[in-house]
């Protein structure tokens, strides 16, 4: 479904995107300095991987749904 | 807004950090551009109200379980399982699931062939005005008062857990909601739902994943949770056979009759906050596909709410109780489980994400609400009662204006309940008064062709009073639970099924008697609006796997299965 040429899946690949970024960056930063008083589980260092995990999501979904791009 | 959100008070449960906050900021940005950017998209009244009926089955679909999956709903639901354990799972299958499909299967056809712009708008069709307005002024009036209500909650719970001023959280949540929704429409409130349903998934789905991990599995969770609680805390139907025999002192026939039956019937075929997104739907087939695919991600909803709270029973550290008693110890409630997950497991970045699905769970619902109202109120209410024959730009306007109306009015309703607290047990008793009755006088509308006008008005209106006499006869005589939930062991719950399944029955009955005392309609009449004279288009001509009926027997098969698995 398109809001007049933007596919809502391309914002819902903008918001995956930008969360990953941030979400990973912050995952790569504890690793580089870890923290005063880790969360649980901190050793599998699960915001690198999910992080990454919505990184590429929403790079998929941004260039599927891109505007101006047929699907 | 960064340095007004960083504002918080000590005591919380998690703290932000800047990488948490950039995140709900970006959130809040994007749902202001889609509806800012969807503006030009709503000029007509079926653009603004009807989101243009060109939704595909997907986009109509998670946009129906997006506007029922409020952060309350989220954290409300965990804490119930913390309490109650996997007895709560019920509220998400047989308290959803046959009831969405039968929705998609069998009450579509009649909601979508009719047109009718919504269920009140349906009544019209089907038994005329007055059947309409009881219906529309109800709905109109709870669906904004439960907005508010909701709104205060959610105020509440962003306190608690971020230490975020309760105003700050009101005024700043409410305004983006009522700005996207005035002015995208319907339309603008549909993407951002799908967007919302996407983030609460990319935001809760960690806690359960990683909660297994560390508790080694299912099966040492269970174990876990029978050392510190109840090995019934892990049995979905076992332990119904006695009220006194599972922790939410309720019987099978209650969770089947009362809630699988009637209320989930009724809140989900119905209730026309969910109804609406599926009206939205581009054809019928796409109309009878979106409550199944709603209803498979309905079935999946218990991993990331009901485990968490399962979860928390065995790896929390602390023990939760009740509100009061968390306010005298000053230790934490029930309801804080699934915040205290989050904060166990995610760091930053994952911190911000989980609590901007909390967010957006709740802007999603308050959209419902106030999309919901608008329409009710300009179609079923100012059109039809007030002023019939205006231009259809007139009626867009008063949708807008009324979305902005209707956010206010919730936000009132948010500070009244801030002043007296025991007027939100008040609201939320009146809105399940017309639940189970509407179904009953919606279900023989489109099933019984003899139901006439008059039997639709009279059943509907006993059916609702019912409700509330036997809401007040408990309330003033707490011993008649015995006679309303067939046990005095009964709790607060299985009231509220049997109270349900009683009115129901009082409606349909009421309905009958006075359908045979009056004229029916003729069947040419009743084209399009009841089984047996409306032409439903077949299936027979396209493949199997494009056929509702087809998923929909696949998910119910699913359902059986998982109900099999953990009995």
């Amino acid at each position: 479904m398109h809001a007049g040429g933007i596919s809502i899946w391309f914002f819902i690949g903008l918001s995956l995107l930008v969360n990953g970024i941030l979400i990973f960056g912050a995952g790569v930063w504890e690793i580089v300095r870890p923290p005063a008083n880790p969360v649980v589980l901190f050793n599998l260092h699960a915001n690198v991987w999910w992080g990454a995990l919505l990184l590429i999501l929403g790079l998929i979904y941004c260039v599927k749904f891109a505007p101006g791009r047929k699907t | 807004m960064i340095a007004a959100v960083a504002m918080t008070v000590p005591m919380t449960l998690v703290h932000l950090s800047t990488v948490d906050i950039a995140i709900i900021v970006f959130y809040f940005g994007l749902v202001l551009t889609i509806g800012m950017y969807l503006r030009g998209r709503s000029r007509t009244g079926e653009d603004f109200f009807m989101a243009g009926r060109e939704m595909t089955a997907w986009i109509a679909g998670l946009s129906f379980l997006s506007a029922n999956l409020g952060s309350l709903e989220l954290m409300g639901w965990a804490a119930a399982a913390y309490q109650y354990g996997i007895l709560a799972t019920h509220w998400y299958w047989i308290g959803a699931i046959p009831a969405m499909l039968f929705l998609g299967i069998v009450m579509m056809p009649f909601y979508y062939i009719s047109r009718t712009h919504s269920v009140p708008g349906y009544l019209k069709l089907r038994f005329g005005e007055p059947s309409r307005a009881l219906s529309a002024v109800s709905f109109a009036l709870m669906t904004v008062l439960m907005s508010g209500i909701n709104m205060y909650s959610m105020a509440l719970v962003l306190k608690v857990v971020l230490g975020w001023d309760i105003h700050f959280s009101i005024w700043v949540s409410s305004a983006t909601v009522a700005v996207y929704v005035a002015l995208g429409g319907l339309r603008s409130a549909i993407f951002n739902e799908v967007l919302q349903f996407i983030l609460i998934w990319a935001g809760a789905l960690l806690i359960p994943i990683l909660g297994l991990v560390e508790a080694g599995g299912w099966s040492n969770l269970r174990l876990q949770i029978a050392r510190n609680a109840s090995a019934e805390y892990t049995h979905l139907w076992s332990t119904l056979g006695n009220f006194k025999d599972n922790p939410m002192g309720i019987h099978w026939t209650g969770i089947v009759f009362g809630l699988g039956a009637i209320l989930s019937f009724g809140y989900w075929t119905t209730d026309f906050l969910v109804v609406q997104r599926v009206l939205s739907a581009k054809d019928l087939r796409a109309a009878k596909m979106a409550p199944i695919i709603g209803a498979t991600f309905k079935m999946l909803v218990p991993f990331i709410v009901i485990l968490p709270g399962l979860l928390g029973l065995a790896v929390l550290p602390v023990k939760l109780t009740g509100e009061t008693a968390a306010l005298a110890t000053g230790g934490h409630s029930y309801n804080e489980v699934l915040p205290l997950m989050l904060a166990r497991y995610c760091g930053p970045g994952l911190l911000g994400l989980g609590i901007t699905a909390l967010i957006a769970g709740f802007m999603s619902g308050m959209a419902g609400n106030v999309s919901a109202f608008t329409t009710v109120w300009t179609y079923d209410i100012y059109r039809a009662l007030l002023k019939k024959n205006e231009s259809d730009a007139h009626y867009v306007a008063m949708g807008r204006w009324c979305t902005v109306l209707g956010v206010l009015i919730s936000v009132g309703t948010a500070y009244l309940v801030m002043s007296f607290a025991s007027i939100m047990d008040y609201v939320q008793a009146l809105f399940s008064f017309f639940i189970a009755p509407l179904f009953g006088t919606v279900i023989l509308g489109m099933l019984w062709k003899r139901a006439t006008g008059p039997g639709g008005f009279w059943g509907l209106l006993a059916g609702t009073l019912s409700s509330i006499s036997m809401w007040a006869w408990v309330k003033v005589d707490p011993a008649a639970l015995r006679y309303v939930a067939l046990s005095a062991n009964a709790r607060d719950m299985a009231e509220n099924m049997y109270r349900a399944l009683w009115s129901w029955i009082v409606c349909v009955v009421v309905t009958i008697a006075v359908s045979y005392l009056t004229k029916p309609r003729s069947d040419a009449e009743l084209n399009g609006l009841v089984y047996g004279v409306t032409a439903i288009p077949r299936e027979a001509e396209v493949p199997i796997y494009h056929r509702p009926t087809f998923w929909a027997t696949v998910v119910a098969v699913l359902f059986v299965a998982a109900n099999i698995l953990f009995w």
